[in-house]
């Protein structure tokens, strides 16, 4: 029997700045994972995974990590994805401090947002 | 301090216009990243979660002013305005920007610096005593063979592709303030019956997944034969070391599963070879590197005006206490400048304080700072009538917490706010429990106590080793922290116990704070120290102060 398909989004850091991006459904790669598209679909999934994979001009280590929807668009399962979405505790530096809003849950973190 | 010669200028210089002709054709789209990426790694350029993240060698921890300054200007010219110094003495900038680095590894060059082998599975830059050629305890300055090392691995064609990385640690002192057991080499200066210099030479340690102590291989190496002698463990590791399995292929696990005498015997067979090759072409290279630590001109002067102020002062006096190491000159001390402000990341520096302490190093150090791996900044020649006026500067620039080998003086590793390796964060923990123990103001009370975090079982935050660990997990989605208790990277080293189940990150610092409440409760006197503590009593009462006794039966 088959499992359920877990919601995918594509992620990867940009080339030059190193930052986190979302791959959207126009192709484009986001900085805001909000306008991710979420892959409902396993199949979709590879192949928007093998898109990603000739953009090695513009980013690196694209794969699939899990999501889930909202409805402000995707939000991340995993707190490692969550702080991807933000940037680091210490300082307000990263995503945080460019005006994202950050997205998905830390457990025990209350800063957290989306 | 060292120098390049010509032919270290001419090697680093290429190897930047390298990277820079590799970074072009990366951007241009000429090299795929599966191509790049070995080679950016072999310039010292990771990938992590937010951003690249260059790490810089600082060689046995050793900088000097314009180094020290050159890498304030790289934090504020190429990052954020602060760099992050590391458990293995290297400095680590976490958000350069791929068109950038080879700017700022010219830059570097400049200043005789670079962050070739801080990746891969090459020799890894070579760690010493920070204390190295000032501590009143040294038999002799390690460091002209650290030196002789680093020039020797740099480009070691033979060991460009060992099994797995491979990290060197050396002392010069019996006090092992670098850790040398927990190295895949570890050499600790010694003299023989007849008052002969040598080695005792350590193999196989290592942190990580699989904690070991290094094992004496060694036990007296006549000094002139520590080159030959590193080469065929380095040699015998390459052939011996195993390529099938990542987590099987430091050398600590070589040594365990060849045994240790099997693995001497393969040394010294090649050692017999390899002495008579280099023919002393080393310690040609050695006296001449040598001649660049010969140590400064210390001075005389009086103290009286120190100890006034000292008397006067008890803010002035509680850093003294414990921010100052005994020097070998008189008058001299060896000061430590705390990067551990309670609340502060363990390791960081802005471009400013990076400044104000060299600064400090140029106007009252002769000159030098050094990194240790404890992840504080060093003073290794200052003269106690300076003391005040250092003192008060640090003090303006946030330097002058007086915690250092106290509950605050806290490793920890980047976590996963940076890291992409992590499991769990390791700087908020850190920083909670330097907080709650400001709080309670009894650090000075407690006394000696280091505890080491790390964001996962790689180890870099050295947890095995701390009195207290604490190894941050993902347990099921939510971090989780695992506390081991005992652990000592001196001379007298072990590995800390593990205690029982784990605590989520809002119960971490109550649980320190009872192990730590519970060692007043039970030590002998203010003199026997939490180690000495734990050592007497056990884990037991340990784990009654952390869990209950209740929990405890549950668990
Ligand atoms: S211990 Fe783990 S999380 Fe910490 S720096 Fe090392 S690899 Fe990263």
């Amino acid at each position: 029997m088959s499992r359920r398909f877990t919601p995918k989004v594509v992620t990867a850091n940009r080339l030059i700045e190193g930052d986190a991006v979302w791959l959207t459904e126009d192709d484009r790669w986001s900085p805001d994972m909000a306008e991710a598209e979420l892959i409902e679909d396993e199949a979709h999934a590879q192949l928007r995974l093998l898109f990603a994979k000739g953009q090695s001009h513009l980013v690196v280590g694209p794969e699939l990590v899990d999501a889930a929807p909202s409805p402000t668009g995707p939000v991340p399962v995993h707190f490692r994805e969550a702080f991807r979405t933000r940037g680091p505790s210490n300082y307000r530096h990263g995503k945080q401090a460019e005006g994202l809003i950050p997205r998905g849950r830390i457990p025990g973190d209350e800063t957290t947002h989306v | 301090m060292y120098r390049y010669n010509d032919f270290d200028e001419a090697f680093v210089r290429e190897r930047v216009r390298q990277f820079r002709a590799q970074v072009e054709r990366r951007i241009d789209g000429s090299l795929t990243e599966d191509e790049f990426r070995p080679l950016r790694l072999m310039n010292g350029l990771y990938l992590q979660l937010h951003a690249y993240m260059l790490r810089v060698a600082i060689p046995y921890g050793t900088l000097r002013v314009d180094q020290m300054r050159r890498l304030a200007d790289i934090a504020e010219r190429w990052d954020r305005g602060y760099g992050h110094f590391t458990t293995r003495q290297n400095i680590q900038f976490n958000w350069p920007r791929l068109k950038d680095v080879p700017d700022i590894l010219d830059a570097l060059a400049d200043v005789g610096m670079h962050a070739i082998q801080t990746s891969g599975n090459c020799v890894r830059n070579v760690t010493a005593d920070h204390f190295a050629g000032a501590a009143a305890d040294e038999i002799a300055d390690p460091r002209p063979v650290a030196e002789l090392l680093r020039q020797w691995s740099t480009d070691h064609p033979e060991f460009q592709f060992l099994p797995r990385k491979f990290k060197i640690a050396i002392t010069g002192s019996p006090n092992d303030r670098a850790v040398t057991r927990a190295h895949d080499i570890g050499l600790r200066m010694i003299r023989n019956a007849a008052g002969e210099p040598g080695y005792e030479v350590l193999v196989g340690g290592g942190l990580g997944r699989t904690p070991m102590l290094g094992q004496v291989i060694r036990d007296f190496l006549p000094a002139e034969d520590l080159l030959p002698y590193v080469e065929a463990i380095l040699g015998a590791y390459n052939l011996k070391g195993r390529r099938d399995n990542k987590y099987k292929a430091r050398i600590k696990i070589t040594v365990f599963e060849n045994g240790l005498d099997a693995f001497r015997a393969e040394v010294e067979k090649r050692f017999a070879r390899l002495r008579s090759e280099w023919k002393g072409a080393d310690r040609a290279l050695l006296a001449e590197i040598e001649r660049h630590f010969a140590p400064p001109a210390f001075r005389e002067a009086p103290l009286d005006e120190y100890e006034a102020f000292r008397a006067a002062n008890p803010a002035f006096r509680a850093w003294t206490d414990t921010n100052l190491h005994p020097h070998r000159a008189p008058g001299y001390a060896i000061v430590t400048i705390s990067l551990k402000k309670p609340g502060a990341t363990p390791g960081d520096a802005t471009a400013h304080q990076m400044r104000v302490m060299a600064d400090l190093a140029e106007a009252y150090g002769h000159g030098e700072l050094r990194v240790s791996h404890e992840q504080n900044i060093v003073l290794p020649h200052v003269h106690r009538s300076d003391l005040p006026a250092i003192w008060q500067r640090l003090r303006e620039a946030d330097l002058a917490t007086a915690n250092v080998g106290l509950v605050s003086d806290i490793i920890a590793c980047p976590g996963m706010d940076y890291c992409a390796l992590a499991t769990a964060r390791s700087i908020p923990v850190a920083q909670a429990i330097a907080r709650r123990f400001e709080e309670l103001d009894i650090e000075h009370e407690v006394g000696p106590l280091k505890i080491k975090i790390s964001g996962c079982i790689n180890a870099c935050g050295h947890h095995h080793v701390g009195h207290i660990g604490i190894l941050g997990l993902d347990r099921a989605g939510v971090e989780n922290y695992q506390i081991t208790l005992g652990g000592d990277g001196t001379e007298t080293a072990s590995l800390g116990e593990k205690m029982g189940p784990g605590f989520p990150a809002e119960e971490i610092v109550g649980a320190v704070e009872r192990l730590v409440l519970g060692y007043l409760a039970i030590r002998r006197d203010a003199e026997e120290t939490f180690l000495q503590t734990v050592r007497r009593v056990g884990l037991e009462p340990f784990k009654g102060f952390l869990y209950g006794t209740e929990a405890r039966d549950a668990a």
